[in-house]
């Protein structure tokens, strides 16, 4: 039994409710600040976002660590899904040696906490395998979203209805046609959802690689605070923009969503 | 419009015979609410500090120790309250001392413009240099310090501490790459990712000293000198009166040069760590 939608003036008063709930927020968090007795200086905010000179816009250390962070998001990425997408399959093959070797990894992964990970790939592993920070970043994020992303991909393809397993095969079939021309398709338009809050969750994830040096967006944050002690207008700005981040991808993923959906 | 300037002569007297008494209100209102009458109050001095080896580390059995720890310790003894550490992460120490997480910082910290436009600091109880510790396989044969300052160089320091600003300063084509802890950026040096790490002395000694194998130290002395103080929120002059003296009372003793001797001069302290 779902809940009734609201009337009309019931949606209007929810709006409003909301709204007073997040100013009362906002207020209570700045008047806590301002009770510690520190002193606001949010003038000095804007250079680091970006300033003008005689060469025109220059973008100023944030939105330098912003490029870094969206280069390094949609490199984990591919190679989560693609972790995620094999992980899967072989959890779901008949082989006695794949889904023990894929349980072996999820369980790593998922009950180790992603620093240390980071850690091991970038000091223990990458001066082995000769791969540099970026590398290391990749591979860290792409194994650890992968193992998440495996199961909601896993999920997905199991929820496909039997009858769709049967119907190909007894049209002549085989196992890896069938997954591509019927099971993948139809797994794919209900994995999305889930996906997309994976994808938010690397998103944030990937604040961590700031430990490694790398001059993402959190970095970039850590060494503004560290140079000029606006702590918390600079990780205001910071949490602002990740918002902005994750927020735009969604949007993108729900008009995609939008475009795959099968009519009727 | 007698009576008027009567009673201007009455308001202007009034204000001249009450402002004296605002003002020495104004000054116990002060003096009730300086750091220093609510350590006595308290009982307890709270240190902020972060480990720096051998300002402050723990020893075999993890109580701290080092010049610090005896610094403050022999300043809460002076003030007859119970001294109590609260360790911090370096890169956010000046914003907890900001929000009231501890009294005062003794850690180290560097006198620094910058710094002291958001805190304030004592006069100097001691002074610190910047030296380099570099790696024997990316930064063989170096010996100065110009041959650091090079594109292809790679020198890591800690985030927010004087060492960045000294890469800044004196190697400024050389890139720099910042860790949040010191064991991260001695990593990275052993992993032969870097050619030197900046801090301040006496750490690269030790660290070469440590592994003789990998480092080394390419320069004999320091190559910056600073001044370190306590430092305390803005707007509290009797407990940066009381601090300074103190300094200027311990160090007219000998005490602060013996303490220095004993952490700075000599290794005897290694036994109680290792």
């Amino acid at each position: 039994m779902l809940p009734r939608p609201p009337s009309k003036a019931g949606q209007w008063l929810g709006v409003a409710k909301f709204i007073l709930l997040v100013l009362a927020l906002a207020w209570l968090v700045l008047q806590g600040a301002g009770a510690q007795g520190y002193h606001w200086q949010w003038y000095r905010i804007p250079r680091y976002l970006f300033s003008f000179s005689e060469a025109g816009f220059v973008p100023g250390p944030l939105l330098q660590g912003v490029v870094v962070t969206l280069r390094i998001v949609g490199a984990s990425l591919v190679v989560a899904l693609a972790v995620g997408l094999l992980v899967a399959l072989m959890r779901l093959s008949g082989s006695l040696v794949a889904p023990a070797l894929a349980r072996l990894y999820l369980e790593l992964v998922r009950n180790t906490p992603l620093l240390i990970q980071i850690f091991f790939i970038y000091f223990v592993l990458a001066p082995m395998l000769g791969i540099g920070r970026f590398a290391s970043a990749v591979l860290a994020l792409g194994l650890f979203e992968g193992a998440y992303a495996s199961e909601i991909i896993r999920a997905g393809i199991v929820s496909v209805p039997r009858g769709q397993w049967e119907a190909a095969y007894s049209s002549g079939l085989g196992l890896w046609a069938t997954y591509r021309r019927v099971v993948l398709p139809q797994a794919v338009r209900r994995v999305v959802p889930p996906l997309t809050s994976q994808a938010v969750s690397l998103v944030k994830d990937s604040a961590l690689v700031s430990t490694i040096a790398i001059y993402d967006l959190t970095m970039q944050g850590q060494v503004i605070v560290a140079e000029t002690f606006l702590t918390f207008e600079t990780w205001f700005t910071v949490a602002a923009i990740y918002l902005v981040i994750t927020v735009s991808l969604s949007a993108v993923v729900k008009f995609l969503e939008g475009r795959l959906a099968i009519p009727g | 419009m007698r009576s008027f300037s009567r009673i201007l002569l009455c308001l202007t007297l009034l204000v001249a015979l009450t402002l004296p008494a605002a003002a020495a209100d104004l000054r116990q209102e002060l003096v009730k609410q300086s750091t220093l009458e609510q350590v006595l109050q308290r009982g307890v001095l709270r240190v902020g500090m972060s480990t720096f080896v051998p300002w402050a580390m723990k020893d075999k059995s993890g109580e701290l120790i080092g010049f610090e720890i005896d610094v403050a310790s022999r300043l809460a003894q002076d003030l007859g309250v119970k001294v109590e550490f609260v360790p911090t992460k370096w890169s956010g120490i000046i914003p907890a001392l900001l929000t009231g997480k501890f009294d005062v910082i003794i850690g180290g910290m560097g006198i620094l413009p910058e710094r002291n436009l958001k805190v304030n600091f004592t006069i100097p109880y001691d002074h610190s240099g910047m030296s380099l510790v570099a790696s024997k396989k990316l930064a063989a044969g170096f010996s100065a310090l110009a041959d650091f300052n090079r594109e292809d160089v790679v020198v890591v320091a800690r985030i927010g501490t004087t060492g960045v600003k000294a890469v800044q300063k004196y190697l400024p084509r050389a890139t720099l790459r910042q860790f949040d802890d010191e064991a991260q950026a001695v990593q990275e040096l052993l992993n032969g990712r870097a050619h030197a790490f900046v801090t301040s002395k006496p750490k690269p000694t030790f660290l070469a000293l440590q592994h003789p194998d990998r480092l080394f130290l390419p320069l004999p002395d320091t190559f910056t000198r600073e001044p370190i103080g306590f430092a305390l929120r803005k707007g509290d002059v009797d407990t940066l009166n009381f601090f300074d003296n103190w300094i200027r009372v311990v160090e007219d003793e000998g005490w602060l040069q013996e303490r220095r001797d004993y952490w700075f001069g000599s290794q005897q302290w290694e036994s109680r760590v290792k």
